[in-house]
């Protein structure tokens, strides 16, 4: 049998963080979890995984952003999913989804929370083909 | 750093115009509301058109306005500003002294009014006056935009604390929903359990939220009455006791049972309550609940302390700020709004008084609240302006 893929899951919301590790869990995917991006980075430092899941808004309005890109840096190969609530809602006075945004926002998938398993599970698979 | 405000007249007597700028241009006005003096830059103006068109390039914080004038009027001018809506301070000059064009001029805006003859002194006294009222108005202006800041942060931050836990329940109905754990209910046990732990959450966020929005909106009559705080004390300790037991947590209470104040019973309530289930909810199993309440003539004293997780230096300086919550690994299944120690604090000052914490981190933190016994007295005292102590009705 193949070794399981290895995904980190970040939000600062210890029950999200729970409900995507379930998912992930119940699918054969190995989980690790980080409730900052402070702790993102340092788990990332020791261990590579194969994907990260991160949500857009933690402590900062942009810490999702940041540690996208810092991820993007260490490991450019990486797929990373971004996880947010619809942007009308997130404050942010731009739309994440315009090709412009996404230029510069690194992450290889956009889902709106809250994501139900199935369309996590989908686009998880996708990315681990690609 | 003097301050410069601009002052314009708008006078066809040249005698008249360079009178006032010499005046103004050597005089300084200081105010005890500002730290810096304010020094006058004047400006001039033959006719009521020219000084339109300074008045909307340059903007003068004050206008010194002639109303007989070649042209258009000084009472047309003024018109013109009312309905351009520009900010000017405007005092109306004329040789005519009528109460007509006073009444008529005061209508249309004008702050004041002087008569031609006047003294230097006059006009300093009349600069001095109108400075005052723009710094005034500047303050009152400042202070309705920091409101409306506040105000809006505030909403915001209490739109993302009510979304969070909906989203988190949204989350856990929507595995049960896909039966992401197979068809066995037993396995949704802590996707219910967490779900019903981030309502209780809601739950208590909404009632602090009512707690403080009652005390900060002043709707709430204040009933002051004598307040015995060892009753209390022990009525808050009982609203603990069910998380206390399970936590094998003991209480202690060190109060003399003749402790009293003059206060608002419901707001005495909010405080002890607060402090005390703080107190139990951040203990460890097994911990230590130490309640003191002193008092002495002027003022009681409340102290809370445990021997729960503590709290970092840096943790400290945001804990009375409105919902802060400290985040981390042991306050993760702990209910709270991040509004209960704000609301303490707003209290307290009601009170004359104030909350302070010393705490050292994985050992304990220790609440001190001071408050005055009779608050209401200091009160009236201070708006009455003279030494009589008025009795609490």
């Amino acid at each position: 049998m193949a070794v399981s893929k290895k995904i980190l899951v970040v939000d600062d919301d210890p029950d999200i963080l729970e409900q995507v590790e379930l998912v992930l869990k119940a699918n054969g995917y190995d989980v690790a979890t980080a409730g900052s991006a402070a702790d993102a980075e340092e788990f990332l430092t020791a261990t590579q995984p194969d994907m990260v899941v991160l949500d857009l808004m933690m402590e900062q309005m942009d810490s999702g952003f940041v540690l996208c890109n810092q991820i993007k840096k260490l490991y450019s190969n990486m797929p990373v999913i971004m996880l947010t609530a619809v942007s009308a809602s997130t404050g942010l006075g731009f739309d994440i989804r315009t090709p412009e945004a996404k230029s510069w926002i690194k992450a290889d998938c956009i889902l709106d929370k809250p994501v139900r398993a199935e369309e996590l599970l989908n686009s998880v698979r996708k990315l681990f083909q690609a | 750093m003097a301050e410069i405000f601009k002052v314009l007249i708008v006078d066809d007597e040249p005698g008249m115009r360079s009178g006032v700028s010499r005046i103004l241009n050597d005089f300084t006005v200081s105010l005890p509301d500002i730290k810096s003096e304010i020094k006058f830059q004047v400006i001039e103006a033959e006719t009521a058109e020219s000084g339109l068109t300074i008045i909307e390039s340059q903007r003068p914080d004050i206008l010194f306005l002639d109303n007989k004038l070649p042209g258009m009027s000084g009472l047309e001018l003024l018109n013109i500003i009312a309905e351009k809506k520009i900010d000017i301070l405007t005092v109306m000059i004329t040789a005519y002294a009528s109460l007509d064009t006073a009444v008529e001029a005061t209508k249309n805006g004008a702050y004041d009014f002087l008569a031609k003859p006047f003294s230097p002194a006059e006009i300093k006294h009349m600069v001095r006056k109108a400075c005052n009222r723009i710094v005034y108005k500047r303050q009152a202006k400042n202070l309705a935009e920091e409101r409306k800041r506040v105000r809006f942060q505030f909403i915001s931050v209490l739109a993302h604390e009510l979304k969070s836990p909906l989203a988190a329940i949204q989350g856990y109905l929507n595995i049960v929903s896909d039966r992401v754990l197979g068809n066995e209910l037993s396995v949704y046990d802590n996707v219910i359990n967490r779900s019903l732990i981030r309502l209780d959450g809601m739950k208590k966020l909404i009632f602090d939220l009512l707690d403080m929005t009652r005390i900060e909106s002043d709707q709430r009559r204040r009933e002051f009455a004598q307040v015995n705080l060892c009753e209390l004390a022990q009525k808050s300790i009982e609203a603990s006791a069910l998380i206390a037991k399970q936590q094998n947590i003991a209480i202690n209470l060190d109060v003399r049972d003749d402790v009293v104040m003059q206060g608002d019973h419901t707001e005495i309530e909010i405080i002890l309550n607060n402090l005390i289930s703080n107190a139990v909810k951040y203990n460890k199993p097994d911990g230590k609940v130490d309640i003191k309440i002193a008092a002495d003539d002027k003022k009681v004293v409340i102290s809370v302390s445990d021997t729960g997780i503590g709290l970092k230096e840096d943790e400290i300086g945001k804990l009375f700020k409105d919902f802060v919550r400290i985040k981390n690994e042991q306050t993760r299944n702990i209910l709270g709004s991040g509004l209960g120690l704000s609301t303490v604090k707003k209290l307290a000052q009601l009170y004359n008084g104030d909350i302070s914490v010393k705490s050292e981190f994985t050992k304990g933190s220790c609440f001190t609240v001071e408050l005055l016994k009779n608050s209401q007295e200091v009160l009236r005292d201070e708006s009455s302006g003279n030494n009589i102590l008025f009795k609490a009705d």
